[in-house]
């Protein structure tokens, strides 16, 4: 882990965060926990007519979860499941450190964690609101 | 400076020379002198210990039975019957559960645990009540980790048949009055299980003058060798307490429909045992009274009053526990307002300062505090002014890192 590991784009996130707040309108949420960390968010989704038209999160855990948790929602609200579980591909294989130029482009802000691949011990951090994502659109559906 | 010699001691630091190693309540680093008595054992003393009827299985058997005998002194215990090795403290109070706990905790009675305890102290009772219909009672502590005689008389009741407490807590660092409180449970009938994981390295230990009636502690934490761990019960309760593991060594004659089993200590250690840890955790005792435990003691004391009174000028670091660092000893567990604990681990390991976050294995003390997580520095004779100088000055920067005060 290099010392500025730690950006603007990742603070920023964590200490501003855009999307924490409870959403009365979602159809469906999830919760997510790290056991071992005591990460423990609940993702919420608003999905209209096969398009996430609005998501927030809710909980608490380290800078790591909660800023990627943010972007991730930055990324795929607006855009239909399958466009959202596309940049989960590609989130996982940015961790994975198996990713393209082009790819990680495609990932914007999210590109801020590539480095947690070099990091084991916040992996799961990183991972938290993209694994509650992905399980929250395999149960729901397009729903 | 008067331990540079010690650090010295400890190849790791040759290895890896940027480390400022500040987890030692974990585990604790392995002096040469330890490595190399492993190392001497398995070349020129291994043979199945308490077995073969050769020299060199007699060699296995002394190296054993030396380590217990340095042991029994090293706690004065009255005979090394009351020396149990086994793999660490967790097996040491899972054997007490299994073994006293099965054969004399029924529906009805009571275990008490100190809210501070270690996992290790506390689900081996759990699932010991849940399974017998006995009751699992918390005793609590003050926001400064103590504890008090008078609490504790208000919590035994008739039916409380186990006390169990640590000598000094993995959390707060705060040393327990245990010879008070061992005194207060045999009054009331009760027996006191005392975790000594995070006391017996730091502190002399006398179990006869403490009055326990167990006694815990593992050998990594003490600078021995992973995998080498003591039990220590008063005579007159292990011999009236069934095995705990089952097999070969523990028995004294088997046939098709039973057995008889062998006398203390060896009763209750089954299978091949881990003799070469064992010899180690005896040269680690040999180190630890050479250097003595008043120096010991001094150069830990010293060191954290230092960083203590460095942690409190600094705003928004909330240490957990007492206010007085003579009650510490060596565990500095903290908060930083803003800053979640596993970023604070992982700002110190970007500057090579190893320390723990979370919830240190004692999550109901977590819960009762209220604090989802902290992060913990703990340190041990072998640090110096060094150590702590860097762990305060990365500290002090910590909420300008994460975005705060920009």
């Amino acid at each position: 882990m290099t010392d500025n590991f730690y950006g603007e784009v990742l603070t920023d996130h964590n200490l501003h965060p855009l999307h924490k707040h409870e959403l009365p309108t979602a159809t469906c949420c999830h919760e997510g926990v790290n056991s071992t960390c005591g990460d423990d968010i609940v993702l919420n989704l608003e999905i209209k007519d096969g398009i996430i038209v609005n998501g927030s999160y809710t909980g608490s855990g380290c800078a790591i979860s909660q800023a990627s948790a943010d972007i991730m929602l930055e990324l795929v609200i607006g855009r239909t499941p399958d466009e959202a579980q596309h940049y989960k591909e590609l989130f996982f294989k940015m961790i994975g450190g198996d990713i393209t130029e082009e790819e990680l482009e495609e990932l914007e802000e999210a590109g801020a964690l590539q480095n947690v691949a070099k990091m084991p011990a916040r992996v799961k951090c990183a991972m938290l609101g993209w694994r509650t994502l992905e399980t929250l659109l395999s149960g729901e559906g397009g729903g | 400076m008067a331990n540079t010699f010690t650090k010295a001691d400890f190849s790791v630091f040759d290895a890896y020379k940027e480390l400022t190693y500040l987890d030692n309540s974990a585990t604790q680093q392995k002096p040469r002198a330890v490595l190399e008595r492993v190392e001497k054992y398995y070349r020129e003393e291994n043979a199945n210990p308490l077995r073969g009827l050769y020299e060199l299985s007699v060699k296995a058997t002394d190296a054993y039975e030396n380590a217990r005998e340095a042991v029994r002194k090293f706690i004065n215990a009255r005979s090394i019957k009351e020396i149990v090795f086994t793999r660490n403290a967790s097996e040491s109070l899972n054997l007490v559960a299994y073994s006293y706990g099965r054969a004399n905790i029924s529906a009805g009675d009571e275990v008490l645990v100190a809210i501070s305890e270690h996992h290790s102290d506390l689900l081996p009772w759990q699932i010991l009540c849940k399974e017998k219909g006995a009751e699992l009672k918390f005793l609590e502590c003050d926001e400064s980790g103590s504890y008090t005689a008078d609490a504790l008389k208000a919590a035994l009741t008739p039916k409380t048949k186990l006390f169990c407490i640590a000598q000094i807590s993995n959390v707060f660092g705060r040393l327990n009055p245990i010879k008070e409180f061992a005194a207060i449970c045999h009054k009331n009938g009760t027996l006191i299980v005392c975790d000594g994981a995070q006391s017996v390295p730091h502190i002399a230990t006398d179990v006869q003058s403490l009055g326990v009636d167990f006694l815990t502690f593992s050998g990594h934490k003490m600078l021995a060798p992973m995998g080498i761990g003591v039990l220590y019960g008063r005579e007159a309760i292990l011999d009236r307490m069934p095995p705990f593991l089952y097999g070969g060594e523990m028995i004294d004659t088997v046939t098709r429909c039973g057995a008889t089993f062998a006398e203390l200590p060896h009763k209750f250690e089954a299978g091949t045992v881990n003799a070469g840890g064992a010899a180690g955790l005896h040269a680690a005792i040999d180190y630890i009274n050479e250097l003595g435990f008043a120096e010991l003691e001094r150069r830990e004391d010293e060191l954290t009053a230092l960083a203590f009174n460095e942690m409190k000028k600094i705003p928004h670091v909330n240490i957990i526990g007492a206010d007085d660092p003579r009650d510490h000893h060596g565990i500095l567990t903290f908060t930083v307002d803003g800053v979640h604990p596993h970023d604070i681990a992982a700002i110190f390991d970007a500057e090579n300062i190893a320390i723990r976050a979370g919830h240190h294995c004692a999550q109901p003390l977590h819960q009762f505090l209220r604090v989802p997580s902290t992060a913990r520095m703990s340190l041990a004779f072998y640090n110096d002014e060094e150590d702590i100088r860097r762990f305060i000055s990365v500290l002090k920067t910590l909420r300008r890192k994460m975005g705060y005060d920009r």
